[in-house]
């Protein structure tokens, strides 16, 4: 494995009594999608100003590329920034935006034409460069923000919710446009979003922050599926939580009573922050299955009252409750040929196995 | 119904009862005096009376004689000078307190920059001669001090007194619309100037000062037209050196008894200063037009 292009360690943010950020640690691997997912205030902007030298760290240091940015100020570091509002200079041509940062560093004038028309044709705006920034529309700033920001070849790009004004059309296309990019360019990109979805089909890793805290530094699998705690398994995605209570752990395995849907082991991975008084179960509304027919079976099975349907044509979403618990829990079904869709109060069988459980903190 | 009543109903009738107070307080107050100096610059004064037939004997004059000339490029370079030295003034401060005071004592700071209007005009003016005066504060303290042996004689009735004066009257006036171009200033504009490798010296000229012109073009405006026209402080700073072309146009209506030349040297001022202002709403639009 190649050394990570940047490497936080032990950093602390203070603006006066607020602690923005505590004791963040985190190396981030040269050339991968790098997301910061988080609710907005839990911190990821800061941290991202805080690599691209925006924001003094109270403690703790940032290295880029094995260089400490200790006293290096933004303008000489090798990070270029998109920035949610762009940022586009408003008295400046398309062009001449992009070029920006190529006369900072006097490169002449011939070779700018030339990198500024790459850059530009690299994303998508191919024959824009004589127009006026200001006539330009949201999904094509955003592109010259990029360009602007690509053109200077910066060994990490940073992306501080780039998508977030933008309809959700042209936010899906942007996505996998700038997937596409970050793989033909090569360049180490970390995003900001509070978008869980966009995180996750985006990164190769992504960091969940909460109240300035890394909660889980994973792949979108693995948070997605042995999310760390709580906190990150109700950000990530949907989870039901059950009461439970664990009447024995070998180390190994876990013995577990979880409410409503009767006594399990579990393996001690499925408990990835381990197991105290205040542990619960969760479980992925797919995880389920709602048993229809005389024929269907599981490796156990519970059984509850339908209390709502949401139907999406190719999924329909159940909230049961299930026999002994007050809250209902949410069930997700494929609608494939040949199965019937329960009512309201209909009475469900509930299949699940001992893999659909998780503990969590 | 009589049309008088119909027409006192219609939507025209409510629109000119609504404009009515600012169009009697506009044609009294200012198209009126405007016309009659209009008229006054194309007429002859015949001793005591007016002599109303047409002539452009008075305009000739005021562009031709030496001493009107002399006055006219006297007053256009003592403005530009006001004007530049007012900008140098203003510029540091609106750019300190827009970028520097904290945003809730912003307020409080534009008021205090406003202090200075609560004397009058002339007390400001007379203040200025027992600052620059021949036994004033400066030249005592620099003889108390021994820098100086003699008096400075040339800080007082001359043109620089009557700069000084006037910048330090218009400063003010220049320093708001210039704050208020550098606040309309997306602070994320001048962290991607950074970010893209700029230090703070080359981000000011690539990024803020062309992002604040339409204030400083709006200030130059501002502090450019009245100073033109001002002939109280050339009349109680100047000294002979330092008349300008109001004083002259004052001369012209009271004491030589010359009102239509007086009207035609003020028409002709009036020319060179919508000249020159609308060379600057020229290039105050050209520099708005790539900011919306």
């Amino acid at each position: 494995m190649t050394d990570p292009i940047i490497r936080l360690s032990g950093i602390d943010k203070f603006y006066g009594d607020f602690q923005a950020l505590h004791d963040v640690n985190a190396e981030i691997r040269t050339g991968e999608f790098f997301s910061l997912l988080g609710p907005s205030g839990c911190g990821k902007t800061t941290l991202l100003r805080t690599i691209a030298g925006f924001e003094d760290v109270t403690a703790g240091h940032v290295e880029i590329a094995g260089q400490s940015m200790d006293n290096v100020p933004a303008n000489r570091r090798p990070t270029n920034m998109v920035f949610q509002s762009y940022a586009i200079f408003p008295h400046m041509s398309v062009a001449e935006n992009v070029a920006y940062g190529l006369k900072a560093r006097k490169m002449p004038k011939d070779q700018i034409a030339t990198e500024v028309a790459t850059a530009l044709k690299q994303v998508g705006l191919e024959g824009y460069g004589e127009r006026a920034s200001h006539a330009m529309s949201g999904g094509q700033r955003q592109r010259v923000a990029l360009a602007r920001a690509l053109v200077l070849k910066p060994k990490v790009l940073l992306l501080d919710e780039p998508l977030s004004a933008l309809d959700k059309k042209m936010r899906e296309q942007m996505q996998s446009e700038l997937r596409h990019l970050q793989r033909a360019v090569g360049i180490t990109f970390i995003l900001v979003t509070h978008d869980q979805e966009e995180a996750l089909t985006m990164s190769d890793r992504i960091a969940v922050m909460f109240e300035g805290r890394i909660g889980q530094l994973a792949s979108p699998q693995d948070l997605y599926r042995r999310p760390v705690n709580r906190k990150v398994a109700e950000f990530i995605g949907v989870m039901n939580f059950l009461d439970v209570s664990v009447s024995d752990g070998t180390g190994d395995t876990f013995d577990c009573d979880i409410a409503g849907l009767g006594k399990v082991t579990i393996p001690a991975e499925q408990a990835p922050g381990g197991v105290d008084a205040s542990v619960t179960a969760g479980v992925r509304p797919e995880m389920l299955t709602i048993l229809s027919g005389e024929n269907a079976h599981s490796e156990r099975e519970a059984s509850g009252i339908v209390e709502d349907v949401y139907y999406y044509g190719d999924m329909t979403y159940y909230d049961v409750k299930l026999d002994g618990v007050d809250h209902p829990v949410t069930i997700s079904m494929r609608n494939t040929a040949g199965r019937s869709v329960l009512s309201r109060q209909d009475r469900a069988r509930v299949g699940w196995g001992a893999e659909s459980v998780l503990l969590l903190k | 119904m009589s049309q008088l009543a119909k027409w006192r109903r219609s939507e025209e009738a409510s629109g000119w009862l609504l404009v009515s107070p600012t169009l009697v307080y506009s044609i009294l107050l200012l198209a009126a005096p405007l016309a009659m100096v209009i008229a006054l610059s194309f007429w002859t004064q015949d001793y005591l009376d007016l002599d109303k037939t047409f002539t452009l004997k008075n305009y000739i004059e005021a562009w031709s004689e030496p001493i009107y000339q002399t006055l006219m490029a006297r007053s256009l370079k003592i403005s530009a000078f006001v004007t530049a030295l007012t900008i140098l003034l203003a510029f540091p401060v609106a750019y300190y307190v827009s970028f520097y005071v904290p945003q809730k004592r912003k307020p409080l700071w534009i008021f205090l920059i406003t202090i200075p209007f609560w004397t009058s005009y002339l007390m400001r003016i007379f203040l200025w001669k027992v600052i620059l005066g021949y036994n004033g504060v400066i030249n005592g303290s620099l003889l108390g001090i021994g820098v100086i042996e003699q008096p400075l004689s040339f800080i007082l009735y001359n043109q620089n007194a009557v700069v000084v004066t006037l910048a330090h009257a218009w400063v003010p006036f220049a320093i708001l619309p210039i704050f208020v171009a550098l606040e309309k200033i997306d602070r994320s504009l001048l962290e991607a100037a950074e970010d893209l490798g700029d230090g703070p010296l080359r981000r000011f000229i690539r990024v803020t000062l062309p992002l604040a012109m339409p204030g400083v073009v709006a200030a130059t405006v501002i502090v450019f037209i009245p100073t033109i026209g001002d002939y109280v402080t050339p009349r109680l700073v100047g000294g002979p050196n330092g008349l300008m072309i109001s004083n002259m146009i004052e001369l012209q209506f009271k004491k030589a008894n010359n009102a239509p030349l007086g009207a035609a040297l003020a028409l002709s001022a009036m020319f060179l200063v919508s000249v020159i202002s609308l060379i600057f709403v020229w290039l105050n639009r050209k520099y708005l037009v790539g900011q919306k």
